[in-house]
């Protein structure tokens, strides 16, 4: 008989799995979006600079000095490379110079960089903006845009930098400008000088060295084992160091807003209650007479409660699985087509350096929990016309 | 004879602790098998009252209810439940039917809470239909069945499970003059021809005229009951 109520009471079936339905997509959605944004407030943190992971000599985070930079080898890079197979890999050489030009000179981090890897791991060149990128045996630098400005630089202008080399030799060297860099954040945009690795450790004298390696992680929950991983195989020498210890303010944000979620999740599950429960009210005033009526002439109350029950389960479980049919199409859809603001608001993202873009996570996880909280407050849910039928009076619920 | 309701002394008070209200007065009710017997009186004598208590839906204030000899006051909640499936045919005055399931559907479901297996079940569903003259109804939902058509498959529902009696609380309320002659019609023939005991309430005169037995109610006190009457009505 159960079947037969939820088949043949279309209209009201139809109208509690409607809300199962649109809370299921609701919570899928919110959920893959929360983890979407921050993913991809990730990416953009990480990407264009700093990498998922860094490899150091040990110590050298605290002091960043060349002196605590460490010979580059093909031997640790294959075991990198083999504990992230799906990620990238490339070395740098920074260290801080005066960077000088006719009439001004400005204090400045100098970048060394292998061209060729370092686009696999990092958007750095996608943050051109006048001239061509370098190449590994150019001698010739990049300069972001705003220390360009600072020290009234154009392309092919010549950059004269000055600085302290490998264990105390002298560094300097001229160098044409080859191309301008534009970043989102001022502690780049204003200081910042890129050129070939090879280049920058002929300046320093620091040959075959390199002071990080960065690592770029491709599934970013494996993100910790990784980095774990490779920690362990490098040894005490080094330190390996992520994102979240390298950026710790980011780290913070991250999580003090995905309280807030947390929160508007909440109210989001409290609202998914009210409307589920506000089906299951109606559908018991509309049915309190038939129920009556159905204990009068001599139906068991355990019968009937279990009826209710085996109906609320089809619709919560059809509900459900409609709401996941039509939410995986549809968060995959956002994803590849991410949610793009637009104008001022627009601008603003990208000043600070993010894009505008508001991309969804598909991980299986998130439509699977999602599913189930929803599944399981419709089934805490269902125990209230339980309750109803225990303590149902057949003539007061017959009466209109 | 064959005593099917044996009550005594039964009363119902409501408002105990302001202004009470016996719904039901010290009443004394004696039926056999197979009387068709009406029960009446004004809107709010006790009518209902005094029908939920002898159907088990209702528990007296004082006063015992014998059915078929078994003490039903002395029954806990859930055994009066399936005191009920067992002993008692209902026909309410409305909304009797599962809207969702079908003419035979909602007769066959009450005996399919008794367990009746499908053979069983499908002949007697064959039979009732015939009895209310509705074998061509059968696969029906309610809401395509007129007031009177309802009312006759919640008659067949009620014999459905050979019940000691019917009892039917204004079955013919909501019903227009010809449907409810109809339904007494169908009523009065299984009376005669099956000998199953009525015991309806009505305050409509047309429905009265047709009982064999008529109990009047007022102010939840007996004060007619014309059982001599109609024995003697009988044997004229
Ligand atoms: N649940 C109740 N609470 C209080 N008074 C009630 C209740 N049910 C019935 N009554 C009162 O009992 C009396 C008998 O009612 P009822 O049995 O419904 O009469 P009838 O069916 O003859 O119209 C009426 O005065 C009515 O107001
Ligand atoms: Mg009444």
């Amino acid at each position: 008989m159960a079947w037969k109520n939820i088949w043949r009471n279309r209209n009201r079936t139809m109208i509690t799995m409607a809300s199962i339905y649109f809370a299921v997509i609701l919570s899928v959605l919110a959920d893959s979006l929360q983890d979407g944004v921050f993913d991809n407030l990730i990416k953009n943190m990480v990407s264009y600079y700093t990498g998922y992971v860094q490899v150091h000599k040990t110590g050298y985070w605290d002091e960043q000095v060349l002196d605590n930079s460490f010979e580059s080898s093909i031997r640790t890079e294959a075991k990198i490379i083999s504990l992230n197979e799906t990620g990238g890999l490339t070395g740098r050489l920074e260290s801080f110079v005066l960077a000088s030009s006719n009439d001004q000179t400005k204090g400045s981090l100098l970048v060394g960089i292998d061209p060729e890897n370092e686009s696999k791991v990092t958007n750095l060149k996608t943050k051109l903006h006048e001239g061509d990128f370098i190449k590994a045996d150019d001698q010739s630098v990049l300069l972001s845009e705003g220390l360009a400005e600072r020290l009234n630089l154009r392309l092919t202008d010549t950059i004269v930098l000055l600085g302290q080399g490998y264990h105390g030799a002298t560094a300097a060297g001229k160098y044409p400008v080859k191309g301008i860099l534009k970043f989102g954040t001022p502690a780049m945009n204003d200081r910042t000088v890129f050129m070939p690795l090879k280049a920058s450790q002929d300046l320093f004298q620091a040959y075959g060295m390199i002071t990080s390696y960065i690592l770029l992680v491709n599934d970013t929950e494996q993100l910790n084992t990784i980095s774990a991983a490779v920690k362990k195989s490098l040894g005490s020498n080094y330190e390996v160091m992520t994102w979240e210890e390298m950026l710790p303010d980011i780290k913070q944000h991250i999580e003090s807003d995905s309280r807030n979620m947390k929160f508007i999740q909440g109210i989001l599950y409290l609202l998914i209650c009210f409307g589920i429960f506000g089906t299951l009210l109606m559908m018991l005033e509309e049915r309190k007479i038939e129920m009556g009526m159905l204990v009068a002439i001599g139906m068991k109350k355990m019968q009937l409660a279990i009826l209710l029950l085996l109906e609320s389960l089809f619709t919560l479980l059809s509900g459900c699985i409609f709401g996941l049919l039509t939410s995986i199409p549809l968060v995959y859809y956002l994803k590849l087509n991410p949610i793009k603001l637009s104008g001022d608001a627009a601008e603003a993202y990208q000043r600070f350096g993010f894009e505008p873009v508001f991309p969804t996570s598909s991980d299986p996880e998130i439509f699977l929990n999602q599913a189930l909280v929803v599944l399981v407050i419709g089934l805490v849910l269902s125990l209230y016309p339980v309750y109803k039928v225990i303590r149902l009076d057949p003539i007061k619920s017959m009466k209109r | 004879m064959d005593t099917v309701i044996d009550a005594h002394n039964i009363s119902k008070v409501y408002n105990r602790n302001t202004i009470p209200v016996y719904a039901v007065n010290n009443v004394h009710l004696h039926l056999n098998r197979g009387e068709f017997t009406a029960l009446v009186g004004p809107s709010g004598s006790g009518k209902t009252t005094l029908l939920n208590m002898i159907g088990g839906l209702d528990k007296p204030d004082e006063g015992n209810i014998f059915i078929n000899g078994q003490d039903i006051t002395a029954l806990s909640a859930n055994e009066l439940i399936d005191f009920r499936l067992r002993n008692i045919g209902f026909v309410f005055q409305s909304f009797n039917l599962i809207p969702v399931l079908t003419a035979k559907e909602n007769v066959e479901f009450i005996m399919q809470l008794q367990k009746m297996d499908k053979k069983d079940r499908d002949e007697r569903v064959l039979q009732l239909f015939q009895q209310i003259e509705m074998v061509d109804k059968l696969d029906e939902r309610p809401s395509r069945l007129s007031g009177g058509q309802q009312q006759r498959v919640a008659v067949a529902r009620a014999l459905a499970t050979k019940p000691q009696f019917i009892l039917a609380d204004e079955p013919t309320a909501n019903l227009d003059s010809k449907s409810a002659s109809n339904l007494l019609d169908i009523m009065a023939k299984l009376n005669k021809e099956e000998n199953i005991t009525f015991l309806f309430s009505t305050h409509d005169q047309r429905v009265i005229d047709r009982a064999r037995r008529v109990i009047t109610l007022v102010d939840g006190r007996i004060i007619n009951d014309t059982a001599a009457v109609s024995t003697a009505h009988q044997q004229a």
